[in-house]
């Protein structure tokens, strides 16, 4: 017989989800910027902060940047699941996964919001 | 006495004779991709950096990404999100259960390659 401890499901469910929904919100914004970019009157300094400078753009593009780190931290630790065995360095590159994902967060923000 | 019997069941696993099906292609590219994409991903935030914060740091970011072995890798980037773009939204359709059967499936995943590969090659060649 086979002895499982039958515990909460769905682990995972939530993170899949997160992980679609992310997707999901990237590919809009790729279509919002793809848009705005292409249709800059020239690609200067200028324009170029321009576009980054309104409020609305700002908060659309940190979102942006949090669904992509949120999105990657799921996929990458999949990866690492899947082919990292030892306990150790798996855990080892979970960490580090994590603390890059969130300082690359956190210097996207410091970029905008200084504009 | 019982007899186990070894099955030699054929094993694909020298790469010069592993044949993926095409959905099996775009998996394993949108794997690699998405891998790709977070190692360059600190690369990409630096530019960003660059580009915004002030007109002398604009030229510095023009000056990198007008280098021929910039641009080399940002094009293979610019591929990366394409092809993960591309076959992420095939993966949320098929998540909704559009396009499951094997012909369909098929049939999207030449789509996504050549879709991807296309925008590349015009997007790429009207940056270059
Ligand atoms: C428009 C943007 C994007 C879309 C539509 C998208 C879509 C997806 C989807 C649907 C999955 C789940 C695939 C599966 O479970 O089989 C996924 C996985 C993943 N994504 Fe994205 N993604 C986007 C952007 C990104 C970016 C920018 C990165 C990297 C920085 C990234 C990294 C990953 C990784 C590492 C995985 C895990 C791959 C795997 O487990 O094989 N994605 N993506």
């Amino acid at each position: 017989m086979v002895k499982r401890l039958v515990v909460g499901a769905h682990y995972g469910i939530k993170d899949w989800l997160i992980q679609r929904i992310t997707a999901a919100y990237m590919a809009l914004y790729t279509v919002i910027f793809a848009f705005a970019a292409l249709t800059l009157p020239a690609m200067t300094h200028e324009h170029w902060q321009a576009l980054f400078s309104g409020r609305l753009m700002q908060l659309l593009t940190f979102l942006f940047f949090a669904s992509l780190c949120y999105h990657a931290w799921i996929g990458v630790r999949d990866i690492w699941m899947d082919y990292i065995k030892p306990l150790g360095i798996r855990i080892a590159l979970h960490v580090a996964t994590a603390l890059l994902l969130i300082g690359y967060l956190a210097w996207v923000a410091r970029v905008l919001w200084r504009l | 006495m019982m007899q186990t019997q070894v099955k030699k069941r054929p094993k694909f696993l020298d790469l010069r004779e592993i044949r993926l099906p095409l959905p099996g292609i775009v998996s394993i590219l949108h794997r690699i991709s998405g891998g790709g994409l977070f190692l360059f991903l600190p690369f990409l935030i630096y530019l960003f950096d660059l580009s915004l914060t002030s007109p002398e740091t604009f030229a510095t970011y023009q000056a990198i990404v007008g280098h021929w072995f910039v641009k080399l890798i940002l094009l293979g980037l610019l591929w990366a999100y394409l092809h993960h773009f591309c076959a992420g939204i095939r993966f949320l359709l098929l998540d909704l259960h559009k396009g499951v059967e094997l012909e369909p499936a098929r049939q999207s995943a030449r789509v996504v390659l050549m879709v991807s590969l296309a925008l590349t090659v015009i997007l790429g060649v009207w940056l270059w």
